[in-house]
Parts: C-alpha cells; sequence; structure tokens
C-alpha cells in the first residue's frame, strides 16, 4: 500500500515539474491583509511584499545588512547617514527610481490612516531627510541610531509620480511638504498602484485566495528563478502539508514538527534554521505580597535563589529532544549566538537536587503553589512545553498547574499582569540583543519606551543604563560590550529564564530549494531550483 | 397571510437585536484586540494611537452605544484588521461561500431524497439496508477528519483532484466571480462540495426514508393503488409530494447553517469563503468583523426561515388556509 501510494505521488510529481516547468507555488500559514506596503507593519505582510517592493537596505538569511535601493549608508556623524541611492533601478511601469520616490516613502507610511500598526515608529525616528543629488540623500535622526540599517530595511519605496505627489516633495522638521492627497489603502484594490522596484510585479490578489505574481524583467538585481508565482494561504497544518503531499504547492513554511518524518519519508525536503525567537518564562519578581495566581507565603519569585531553582529544575535538552522532536535548541541566552550581543553563554544545567537545595535555602523547602500562563497555539507546542515545565517544577516541589489559553487571550491577561509567571516567546526583529533587552529586561517606562513586555517587572538600574546607552551608542564594539554586559547580569540575577530557540522549518519538493532564514520571511525570489 | 407576516418580521427583528447585544458582550469578553494587533516591536505611543484610533479607550456602554447607533444606520464598523468596513469584506467572500453551499444542497437534496425514497420503499432490502448504514458513517465522520481523508485518497495518494483552493474563475454579471463555470474552478469545488454534502446528505436519506414509510401505507396511497394508478404514478406523485414537506423545512434550515458555518470544510480546503473569515478574524480579535459576521448569519437564517414557511404554504395547502383564517 505504502509502495503503491509514494509511486503515486511521485508519478504526479514527475507530470506536476513537467508542466509547469518555469512556475511556482507556495503555501503560507498567513495572508497578508493589504498590498499597500505601508498599512500594517507585521512581518506576515512584509515577507510576501518583499517580492514586489524594496526597501534601501535588505537583511540576508543571518540578519546581517545588504545593499537593495542604497548602495551604501554611511554615518557622517551621530546623527546624519548618507545614502547613496543605486542607480538604474526601475519601477514596474519603467520609470526610473529617484530620490523624491525615497522621501515620499518615508513620508506616506506614517499617513495610512486605519493602520493596525503603523510604520511611524520607524519614521518618527527620523528628524529630516534631504536630497542632496540624484543618487544621495541625507537621513538625519532625532537620537544617534546604531540600529540605522534595520530601520532603512523597514520602509518599502513605492512610486513618487504613481501616488500623485508633486514635484518636490520634502520631509523636514515641520513634516513633509509636497505630499498632495495621499492615497489611502483602498486604492491598492487597482493593483496599478501596487507598484514597487521589486522582483515581481502582481497580476492579482484576491483575498483568501491568492496573490499571483509575474517577474519583472527590469529588475535591477538577479532575476529569480521561477517566472510565474502563486502564493496561497493555507492556515491549517494538515491541508497545508496535504497541499505539499499532493503536488498543489512546491514549498510551505512551517510544517508541523510531528509531520516531517512523513514528509521527509515520501521524497520531499526540509530545510531549517535558528529562528530569532526565543521561547522564556517570565516571573514576577517586584512585588514582595504574593503574585497573582500563586499560592505561597509572600512572593518566592522575589528571591534569586528561588528563580535560580525553577531554572535548575528544568530540563531544557530534555523538552528540546521530546516535546520539539529536536526541531528547537536549548537556550541560555535571549537570542540564538552568535547573533550581536550575544555572549555564547553556558545554558543553565539541569539539577533538580541543587534545585531543591536552593528552595530550602530560600525557606521554600516546603514548595509553593503557582499557576503557569501559556499560549496554547502561537508557538510551537507551546502548550505541551508549559505542562513538562510544570511537571519538572512540581517534581523539585514548586506545585504546578497549566493555564493555557488561545494566544488573543493569553496576550490580553498577560498584558494585564494577570500572571505570577508565564511562558512566552520574543523574536528580536533588529537581529541584535537590544531588542529583547530593551523590550523584557529594561525596568517599564512607558515615557522613554523601555521595558514595555518587561511582564517580570525585573529592575535592575545598572542594567537599564547599559541598555540606554547601548541604544545610543553607534559604534558597533562598544554597542556589543554594553548589550552583553546587560544581558549578563539580568540571566546571572536570574531575571527572566530563556528555554529554547525554535528552529523554523521550511518543507518543499524535490525540485525546488529554499535557503532557510532566520527572519522566517518565505519570499518567492529566494526560492531557487535545485540542482 | 400579511398579518403572519408582519408578525414573523417583528419577531425576526427581536432576534436581531437581541443577537447584536450579546454577541458585542461577548466578543467584549475576549480580549484586547490592540495586544494582539500591533507589532511587538512597537513602542507605546503606538499602542495608545492604535487604542484611541479603535476607540478602546473609552468605557464599554459608551463603545456599545456608538456600535447600535451606527448598526441602525447600517454601518457595523471598520474592520480592526483591513481597515476597510467590515460588511464589504464578508460580501467580498460571501460569493464563495453561497457557490460551494448550494452546490453541496442541490446534491445533498437529490441524493438524498432518491436514497432515502429507496430505502423508505424497500427497507428491508440489501440496498436499503445499504443506504441506511452508509448514512449513519455519513453523519458520525467528524467533518475535518473527513475532509483530511478526501485530500490524502484523492489528491495526495491518487492525484486526481487539487488538495484545495479555488481555481480558476470567471466574472459574471460585471464583477461577481465564480469557479463553476471553469473546468479548473469545478475541479476545485468536486472535493470541499462533497465533503459538506455527506453529513447533509444522511440527514436528508434518514429523513426522506422516515417520511416515506409514514406516507407509503397512508389511505390515499392504498386508495391509488386499489384505482390502478401506475406504481411509478404512486411513487412519484402521491408519495414524494407529500413525503418533501418535512424534508424542505429541514434542508431550508440546515442551508442556514451550511452557508454561515461551513467553516470547516472551509478551513481544510482553504476554500476562500466567509466561514473561513470568520476562523480568522477570531484569531485575531477583529471585533467588527465578527459581529458584522455573526449578524449577517442571524439575518441569514431568519430570512431563510421566512421563505421556509412560504415554500411550505405552496407544498402543503391545509397550511395555506390555516395561515389566511389567522
Amino acid at each position: 500500500m505504502n509502495r503503491l501510494y509514494l509511486t503515486a505521488a511521485v508519478a504526479a510529481l514527475a507530470l506536476g515539474t513537467q508542466a509547469q516547468a518555469e512556475s511556482l507555488a507556495i503555501a503560507l500559514k498567513t495572508e497578508p491583509n493589504s498590498i499597500d506596503p505601508h498599512f500594517n507593519y507585521s512581518a506576515v505582510n512584509i515577507a510576501p511584499l518583499s517580492n514586489i517592493y524594496d526597501p534601501l537596505v535588505e537583511s540576508d538569511a543571518v540578519k546581517k545588512p545588504i545593499p537593495a535601493l542604497a548602495t551604501s549608508w554611511t554615518a557622517l556623524d551621530d546623527l546624519r547617514w548618507e545614502i547613496k541611492l543605486r542607480q538604474g533601478v526601475t519601477f514596474h511601469d519603467g520609470s526610473p527610481l529617484t530620490p523624491r520616490d525615497v522621501v515620499y516613502s518615508w513620508c506616506r507610511a506614517p499617513l495610512i490612516e486605519n493602520s493596525p500598526s503603523s510604520y511611524a515608529t520607524f519614521v518618527n525616528k527620523m528628524a529630516s531627510i534631504e536630497i542632496v543629488d540624484d543618487s544621495t540623500l541625507i537621513f538625519t535622526t532625532k537620537e544617534p541610531n546604531p540600529l540605522m540599517w534595520s530601520d532603512l530595511s523597514q520602509i518599502f519605496i513605492i512610486s513618487a509620480a504613481k501616488m500623485g505627489a508633486e514635484e518636490t516633495v520634502t520631509f523636514g522638521a515641520e513634516g513633509c511638504t509636497g505630499m498632495g492627497e495621499v492615497p489611502q489603502s483602498a486604492v491598492f484594490s487597482d493593483l496599478g498602484y501596487a507598484m514597487g522596484t521589486g522582483p515581481y510585479k502582481v497580476t492579482e490578489f484576491n483575498r483568501g485566495e491568492a496573490l499571483r505574481l509575474e517577474a519583472y524583467d527590469g529588475f535591477w538585481g538577479d532575476k529569480p528563478d521561477y517566472d510565474d508565482v502563486t502564493i496561497r494561504t493555507i492556515s491549517s497544518d494538515g491541508p497545508r502539508v496535504a497541499a505539499l503531499l499532493a503536488g498543489d504547492v512546491q514549498l510551505i513554511e512551517s510544517p508541523p514538527i510531528q509531520d516531517i518524518e512523513r514528509i521527509k519519508g515520501e521524497g520531499f525536503k526540509t530545510t531549517e534554521t535558528k529562528s530569532a525567537r526565543v521561547i522564556y518564562l517570565q516571573l514576577r519578581q517586584d512585588m514582595t505580597e504574593t503574585p497573582p495566581m500563586m499560592e505561597a507565603e509572600g512572593n518566592p519569585l522575589h528571591d534569586q535563589r528561588v528563580r535560580q531553582a525553577i531554572s535548575y529544575a528544568i530540563n531544557r535538552q530534555g523538552i528540546v529532544d521530546r516535546i520539539m522532536g529536536g526541531y528547537a535548541e536549548a537556550a541560555g541566552e535571549l537570542l540564538a549566538p552568535p547573533m550581536f550581543g550575544t555572549t555564547g553563554r553556558a545554558v543553565d544545567p539541569y539539577d533538580p537536587e541543587k534545585a531543591k537545595a536552593l528552595l530550602a535555602e530560600a525557606g521554600y523547602g516546603d514548595g509553593f503553589k503557582v499557576t503557569l500562563g501559556a499560549p496554547n497555539d502561537r508557538y510551537v507546542n507551546d502548550e505541551r512545553v508549559a505542562q513538562a515545565i510544570a511537571q519538572m517544577l512540581t517534581q523539585v516541589g514548586i506545585t504546578t498547574d497549566v493555564d493555557a489559553t488561545t494566544a488573543s487571550q493569553f496576550f490580553s491577561r498577560r498584558n494585564k499582569l494577570d500572571f505570577g509567571m508565564f511562558m512566552a516567546g520574543w523574536g528580536s526583529s533588529s537581529g541584535d540583543t537590544s531588542s529583547p533587552l530593551n523590550a523584557m529586561v529594561a525596568t517599564a517606562n512607558k515615557d522613554i519606551g523601555a521595558g514595555g513586555w518587561n511582564y517580570g517587572r525585573y529592575s535592575n538600574p545598572v542594567v537599564d543604563e547599559k541598555i540606554a546607552k547601548a541604544l545610543v551608542t553607534v559604534d558597533d564594539a562598544e554597542r556589543e560590550k554594553l548589550l552583553q554586559e546587560a544581558e549578563t547580569i539580568a540571566l546571572d540575577e536570574f531575571g527572566i529564564l530563556p528555554l529554547h530557540y525554535e528552529l523554523t522549518v521550511w518543507a518543499m519538493a524535490p525540485e525546488v530549494h529554499y535557503e532557510p532564514r532566520s527572519d522566517q520571511r518565505t519570499a518567492a525570489y529566494l526560492v531557487e531550483k535545485a540542482e | 397571510m400579511l398579518v403572519y407576516l408582519i408578525r414573523r418580521l417583528g419577531q425576526s427583528l427581536l432576534v436581531v437585536v437581541v443577537m447584536a447585544t450579546l454577541v458585542f458582550l461577548g466578543v467584549y469578553a475576549i480580549g484586547n484586540p490592540v495586544d494582539i494587533l500591533v507589532a511587538p516591536d512597537a513602542g507605546a505611543a503606538e499602542i495608545a494611537r492604535v487604542t484611541e484610533r479603535l476607540g478602546l479607550d473609552k468605557p464599554m456602554w459608551q463603545q456599545f452605544l456608538t456600535f447600535a447607533g451606527n448598526a441602525l444606520q447600517g454601518d457595523l464598523g471598520d474592520s480592526f484588521v483591513y481597515g476597510r468596513p467590515a460588511l464589504e469584506i464578508i460580501l467580498e467572500r460571501m460569493p464563495a461561500t453561497l457557490e460551494l453551499t448550494f452546490v453541496a444542497l442541490v446534491l445533498s437534496t437529490g441524493l438524498g431524497v432518491s436514497l432515502g425514497l429507496v430505502a423508505g420503499l424497500w427497507p428491508e432490502s440489501v440496498a436499503g439496508r445499504t443506504i441506511m448504514a452508509g448514512s449513519i458513517l455519513g453523519f458520525s465522520l467528524p467533518s475535518f477528519w473527513q475532509g483530511m481523508l478526501l485530500i490524502m485518497v484523492f489528491s495526495v495518494m491518487l492525484g486526481w483532484l487539487p488538495a484545495g483552493g479555488r481555481g480558476d474563475t470567471v466574472e459574471i454579471f460585471g464583477g461577481l466571480r465564480v469557479s463553476f463555470l471553469t473546468w479548473d474552478g469545478l475541479v476545485h469545488m468536486i472535493l470541499p462540495a462533497i465533503n459538506l454534502t455527506i453529513f447533509k446528505m444522511s440527514l436528508v436519506i434518514r429523513l426522506a426514508r422516515a417520511t416515506t414509510r409514514e406516507v407509503v401505507p397512508q389511505d390515499y396511497v392504498k386508495f391509488a393503488r386499489a384505482k390502478g394508478v401506475s406504481r411509478l404514478r404512486i411513487t412519484f406523485v402521491h408519495v414524494l409530494k407529500n413525503m418533501m414537506i418535512p424534508v424542505v423545512t429541514i434542508v431550508g434550515l440546515e442551508l442556514g447553517s451550511m452557508i454561515a458555518f461551513a467553516v470547516v470544510t472551509e478551513t481544510v480546503f482553504s476554500w476562500p469563503g466567509m466561514g473561513k473569515l470568520l476562523i480568522d478574524s477570531i484569531n485575531l480579535l477583529d471585533r467588527p468583523l465578527i459581529v458584522a459576521y455573526l449578524m449577517m448569519t442571524v439575518l441569514i437564517i431568519v430570512t431563510i426561515n421566512l421563505v421556509v414557511d412560504v415554500i411550505y404554504t405552496l407544498l402543503d395547502p391545509r397550511v395555506r388556509l390555516a395561515g389566511t383564517s389567522a
């Protein structure tokens, strides 16, 4: 039976390949909610739209900057950056890319009215953008910005002329001028507006069905391997795998871990890489009274020894091997080394005896009761990981229940500080440790935008100072040192407990190849024909 | 008849109002959409901006009043996720669902009634028994699992049919996109339509068989037979017409739920209908879209019930008479 099945699948596949040598179909997990590149700042939109539009700077598979529409970006001083624009680039209608288009795009991004999550965050960091000549722009930032390249990579460039801008567009301290009537996202239902400088043109976009692309002959970079691309969305895991096995699509993102063996067994391939996402535990440690969803005398988590005991009680390698099926890596830091700002610190050992001793030392030898909050549909096998942790903690005397709910519920409750202990994940969009440190380790302070996700309320002024300094230090060596020091102190005090780094997996038909990316992006222009 | 209709309309309206309130409160309780919408690395300023824009900073009663006021004017709000009117997005997705459900409806009624009739006329025969056994299987299988099984057999193993998606479409009536007029579209529709059909068909089979068994020993059937009316005419005129009455009622009611909740089938076959939209919206806490969707569902079901009542009167003159005198 199995053999027959395999033969049929291979035969179907062979036929399929012959019939459509130059076309490719991809299935994503989530659909973009607009093809307006400035509508929604979310990885879900960026991945498919990166086929159509280009930013000034792009990042490669391991989150290192590579030139895109800018050939260079050089710091003139702490605040001013000189951007050299690539020459000979054309939009899909054949019109040349000019500095005006860059200024217009940066001006338009924060002006999208109904944006669920706006690009204003990035644009607001800029004080002005000046056009020096046809190939040079000067970006001036409000604060020194060491991650300038990352910010430059966020805004996709669109055509000012197509959008109806005036001849001169400026971006100064008082805002933008010459914008004309700014078209809102709704106009993108006319696909003519979805015009960038990227490797593909849009030929069709039907919500819920597919985004169809056609290679753009005038593209400035290497021509992609496939001329016609269909990007579909299949949100359920089972059907997505079935579409691959049936030959409907040649590449899928995030196949469920438990299906990977089967996918491989039927002659398909997978590639995977460590993602920039770490799964971690946060422990409510600022208060001395008992935190929510916990039964104990006072707040045991306030005591560093208890936090250390929790870390030592968790068998991270066991979780990786048994629950994650090997598709994860035990974590000792907030971002997988060797990314920027990491130290290569060792993973906390699994030592239940030591954990019990530490608990006794802290006066909790008889243990206490706690509820571990977790989402059940957000991260890979999240609920099962939480269950395993609960069992491990219970073994050292901390009786732990799991309260796992759907992501929307979980995040709302977590953000209201409803949990004394919870498990969640953080993906670093900038590819360095400044992102997790500033969000989850720095003392929560709305005014300076620090600690927005510090729901464990860890706080150490020394760490805060190092993080704040790192955020405005342009010198890479010095910045890395500051980030490393801040992370080391926070982890030495068990302010946050890293658990594992998720691996991102792609599954594909034998005739295609996809180089895995740490930013989890699935883009058509990166799909190659297998040799 | 008019009085009856007006009374029914009044009841329907009440249902809609009660439903709107319940839905709004329910959706409100799920969680805070801002936590899902805003990218984690956006700052506090961005969170504040979105909260204010969506009106989530206002107290709940005020949000409800705004919603109710707008709803009365036919405005169910802009989707949080798409930034466009929720109703517009749902209507965009509706043709795909309608197309699929109507195909399933025709299949399930056609097949269900014929098979049920056979099983009812010859209950002890092998065919009758097989049909009944099959129908038990049909409505016992969970839809999701059954869909996956169809995909595994017909798409993965045999490679005959695509595993999902809608395929090619053509535009009719200036903009309405349908797939049943293209070969590729039809091929894509087969599996989801079958998946949606199996359960309903089993239901219809059982119902048709039971009513056939009830109708056959009736006096008028016996009389017709005694009078020497042909067997064919007895089956298709006397039996079929009378057994259709309960079938129409049930199929009508089921059509409503089929349109509104083709969710599972649409998810398995990534069919771009409204049901899939609902699931996505719930995951993203897109409140206006969820509310608009459920409101529309209520409207659809209420309307179908009305239509069923009218068809009923056409099939059974006694209902018509009773209706007039009331």
